[in-house]
């Protein structure tokens, strides 16, 4: 399984090179970047736990890198990503964000369905990695 | 003007309907018409003739204008031009007090400017070309229920265009037969699918079937790809009863995302609006219809006109064209429609046929939605023209691929991730586009194939176009 | 799906080969302009010839140390020390085309020197330098002292060096003052905690940023004995000497030529004799004790125009500085009153001007 959230995630992994690149176009564009890094990849957790603040004033990719190796290192088995913000008026979100490292294997979800009447099915989502406690969902 | 009020009928400009010294207050909703006098109609009287018929005149004066302060209540044509190199025709540009109009309500709106004029004999034709719509009567309208930047925070998907796909064939699947394209469009890389606009409640696929099948179909993709995924549940129906239920049906099973056709009137839109408002359910609007008034050069509506009355009633996603697809699109018109749609703040550019500045006060911005004959060898093409804030529709393109509708659908999402990684590294992609599909075809089968299907690719379109140059900022 | 992982996100060499697929009809176009990247695979043959001359005047470095020239007075040596590392930056790049393999200098710098003697305008010009000579990615300065390194709390220290250290990334970090990271008389100040994660940077993150640590010549030796892993790292100390009196008499010069004003001659010994009095005098402060002089000169000159007895005035009269414009300057009082001299209470020289020569 290959969860596909991100810009970039049909595309194979990103190297550090190009990554450094996509930070390059944030900075060009004066986007401050953030890293956020979760052991739980359900579509709908949009608070991943934040590694420190965002990245204001930076001038080279290689301040955001720096982060983002302190981040892999540190959890290596979470998924981590790198997001852009646009802070222009009119947009003020989001203008970039993709994963930049996944844990091996990746265990994916399960789909409950729970019937009801006529035909109505409530759907469920649960990320099968949730089902053991925080930090030990990417043991071997 | 000593006789403006004898009975009889007089010209329309001496009843004060044609004021050229007139200028327009801030306030002023502005119009520019295309008009088309008959032989021997002077252009400045039809352009009055236009003001009055769209305003407070009749065919003959009237005592009882003198009970109003009927100055106020007229409006004036202020200009009329010339169209250069189309003999007969003019553009009469035209201001109406503010107080014409209902507030938030596209119907008086509509009532009022197009209402009657347009059957008007003294005129062999009459196109409404543009519209200023002052920020006064902007603030009365809520706009949007969740805009460009809403919508993307809801689905988590940022810095690329999105991808749809219509449902194919779209009259005589079954529900069955349906929700498995859906599902394999979906899990194939697509963001959305989508109802066709004459997908409605047939007797071969009922609506209630179609919902229940498509929302497994979405929850099923979901699941298998950890990405939020979303089909437009098509709400149109004969009452607004009807289409309340549907849409609450759709809403109760999860859904993110309804839709309805342009045909169901401007009320019914309004009222969708505040349904998807009230329960966070994007709006998805198909143009339906749209053509038989907005094609003509010389009579109707102009689509930019359109366009700025559904981001004032209140829509997440309209149709605004592809410029490369089967619906052909002159490439700065369809700029103007995707500038009207997107932007806060739409400077006036003839060549976008945009003829005000146009302010939308924050209103939030419409996602425009291209779809009709593109496909993923097209993607640096539709980049260059249409941006990232953009739903692109691949229908053919995905469900005809020859692996498969899931295939079609990967072939669409890495054609479209590897164009915006190119640009973002600093790559031309209107120059290097070829090569950056031909670099991750290499590496995906799916995109491969879909480019030698569809393989009629012409990249010399960059050296005959070369207006709207996109900023492509040079990474590291 | 068709999305392969590969492996090793850190395979720097893959976004070279990214996008040339075999066959393909177009290839990125190769490095052929006489001045390469600076560290690609060797791009000449074994007997190929470099005209060094041409490579450094595409560098555009010749025209950085002329501004650099016009910009400072004097400073001989430093000048000296910058044209030599110029010129073994442009020696690397060039062996490096031959695939002479080069470990990347050590360009970490150390700039003693009292106030105003220019280490600030030369560490603006070192960071163009090293980014025209393809060392440095951007080229900008970020200048700093330790309040903002340092934090005031367990926790604080680390996140607001490294914070530092990022926006330099790419260019030059200047730290004024460095010792005052060091405070010898508190083991737990957090000071040392903001050199240890520096020292890591330098060591690890040569090629993307350079650390110029600066401040007077005694105290950056003791700084550098109680820190011999800073010391180690830093490969470059300059030393900007005191200006002569002659040095800042050219300087006031060009001062008072871009603010548009000339010194009437018999100005000149009044300035020579005020430079004099003045480089005695505690907290001199060179060049930027000049422009203080410079600028309470115009403001005399302008009183005493407008206050003048004869109120018209010609273009003589409003660019000219006249004796009593200096005299009045408090440098001339017979007493020393410890007040910065000619203040006349407005601030003069604060920042490093408050450190005792």
């Amino acid at each position: 399984m290959r969860i596909t959230q991100g810009t970039f995630s049909h595309l194979p992994d990103l190297t550090d090179d190009e990554i450094t690149a996509q930070i390059g176009y944030c900075l060009d564009n004066g986007w401050p970047l953030s890293v956020e890094f979760t052991d739980d990849p359900h579509p709908r957790n949009t608070y991943w736990e934040m590694w420190g603040l965002p990245m204001f004033d930076l001038a080279d990719p290689a301040g955001v890198m720096l982060e983002v190796d302190a981040c892999r290192t540190t959890h290596p088995d979470c998924y981590v990503k790198l997001n852009a913000y646009d802070a222009r008026l009119g947009r003020q979100t989001t203008a970039l964000s993709f994963i930049v490292q996944r844990p091996e294997p990746e265990p994916g979800f399960r789909l409950d369905r729970h019937e009801g009447a006529d035909r109505r099915i409530t759907y469920t989502t649960t990320s099968y990695a949730t089902g053991r406690p925080q930090g030990e969902r990417y043991l071997a | 003007m000593s006789d403006r009020w004898s009975a009889g009928v007089i010209p329309y400009a001496e009843m004060g309907y044609w004021q050229p010294d007139y200028v327009p207050k801030d306030t002023d909703i502005l119009c520019a018409f295309r008009i088309t006098p008959q032989d021997g109609v002077p252009p400045e009287e039809a352009g009055a003739a236009v003001a009055g018929e769209s305003s407070t005149a009749t065919w003959t004066v009237v005592w009882t204008d003198r009970l109003t302060a009927h100055e106020h209540y007229q409006a004036k044509c202020y200009k009329v031009e010339a169209v250069p190199g189309a003999p007969g025709q003019y553009i009469a540009w035209i201001a109406y007090d503010l107080d014409l109009f209902e507030e938030g309500s596209i119907a008086n709106l509509t009532s009022s400017i197009i209402g009657n004029v347009f059957g008007f004999k003294a005129l062999k034709a009459l196109r409404l070309e543009d519209m200023r719509i002052p920020t006064h009567y902007v603030k009365t309208f809520a706009g949007p229920p969740h805009g460009i930047v809403m919508e993307r925070e809801y689905l988590g998907k940022y810095g690329r265009p999105l991808l749809g796909a219509t449902t194919k064939p779209k009259l005589g699947l079954s529900a069955r037969n349906y929700g498995r394209v859906v599902y394999e469009a979906l899990r194939g890389g697509l963001d959305f699918t989508k109802d066709d606009e004459n997908i409605n409640s047939q007797p071969f696929m009922r609506w209630r079937d179609r919902y229940l099948f498509c929302m497994e179909a979405v929850n099923r993709a979901q699941a298998a790809t950890g990405e939020i995924k979303g089909h437009y549940l098509n709400v149109t129906a004969g009452t607004m009863e009807q289409m309340y239920e549907r849409a609450d049906f759709a809403r109760e099973l999860g859904s993110v995302i309804v839709m309805i056709d342009l045909t169901v009137g401007y009320t019914a839109i309004q009222s969708m609006s505040a349904w998807a408002r009230r329960h966070g359910v994007l709006l998805h609007l198909h143009r339906a219809g749209h053509g038989t008034y907005t094609r003509q050069k010389t009579h109707g509506v102009s689509f930019r006109v359109i366009a700025k009355w559904m981001r004032l009633a209140g829509v997440d996603h309209i149709h605004a064209g592809t410029v490369v697809g089967k619906l052909e699109g002159d490439p700065t018109i369809v700029a103007g429609y995707y500038d009207t749609l997107r932007l806060d703040h739409v400077p006036a550019d003839p060549v976008k046929g945009l003829d005000f500045d146009q302010d939308w006060a924050s209103l939030p911005g419409v996602m425009p939605v291209a779809s009709g004959g593109i496909h993923a060898g097209q993607m640096h093409q539709l980049l260059h023209h249409l941006g990232e804030d953009v739903v692109l529709q691949f229908g053919g393109g995905t469900i005809g691929h020859p692996m498969g509708i899931a295939a079609g659908a990967t072939a669409n999402r890495v054609a479209v991730e590897a164009m915006i990684k190119a640009r973002n590294e600093g790559r031309d992609v209107m120059i290097e586009g070829a090569e950056v599909l031909k670099t991750a075809a290499g590496r995906c089968r799916e995109l491969d194939v879909a480019l030698a299907t569809w393989g009629d690719i012409t990249f010399d379109y960059a050296a005959t176009d070369t207006p709207d140059v996109v900023a492509t900022p040079t990474g590291v | 799906m068709c999305a392969v992982r590969m492996n090793g996100l850190g395979d720097r060499s893959a976004v070279r080969r990214g996008f040339a697929m075999p066959g393909s009809a177009v290839a990125p176009a190769p490095e052929v302009a006489p001045v390469d990247d600076g560290g690609a695979a060797p791009s000449l043959a074994p007997d190929a010839v470099v005209d060094l001359a041409a490579e450094r005047s595409a560098t555009g470095v010749d025209e950085l140390l002329a501004v650099l020239d016009a910009e400072l007075v004097g400073l001989a040596p430093v000048k000296a020390r910058i044209a030599e590392i110029a010129a073994l930056l442009l020696v690397d790049r060039t062996r490096a085309r031959f695939g002479i393999s080069t470990a990347p200098p050590n360009l970490h710098m150390c700039f003693t020197g009292g106030p105003g003697t220019g280490k600030t305008t030369v560490a603006l010009r070192m960071a163009g330098l090293l980014h025209r000579l393809g060392y440095l990615r951007r080229g900008h300065l970020v200048t700093v002292t330790r309040d903002d390194l340092v934090g005031q709390y367990v926790g604080h220290t680390a996140p607001k060096t490294r914070d530092v250290l990022k926006r330099a990334m790419g260019g030059v970090l200047f730290i004024d003052e460095a010792y005052y990271l060091h405070k010898a008389e508190n083991e737990r100040d957090y000071g040392s905690e903001s050199i240890e994660i520096l020292l890591q940077v330098m060591e690890n993150h040569r090629d993307d940023v350079v650390v110029i640590l600066a401040g007077y010549a005694a105290e950056m030796d003791v700084f550098f004995r109680s820190n011999p892993g800073m010391s180690s790292r830093i490969a470059h100390h300059i030393t900007f000497p005191a200006y002569t009196a002659d040095e800042l008499e050219q300087i006031a010069d060009r001062m008072a030529d871009q603010l548009g004003y000339v010194f009437a001659p018999d100005t000149r010994p009044v300035l020579r004799d005020y430079l004099e009095r003045r480089m005695a005098r505690p907290r001199f402060a060179n060049a930027r004790s000049v422009r203080n002089a410079v600028e309470r000169a115009r403001l005399r000159q302008a009183r005493r125009l407008v206050d003048g007895p004869d109120p018209r005035v010609d273009r003589d009269a409003l660019t000219t500085i006249e004796p009593a414009d200096l005299l009045a300057s408090r440098v001339f009082d017979p007493e020393p009153d410890g007040t910065e001299p000619g203040e006349r209470g407005t601030a003069e020289g604060c920042g490093s001007g408050t450190m005792p020569e």
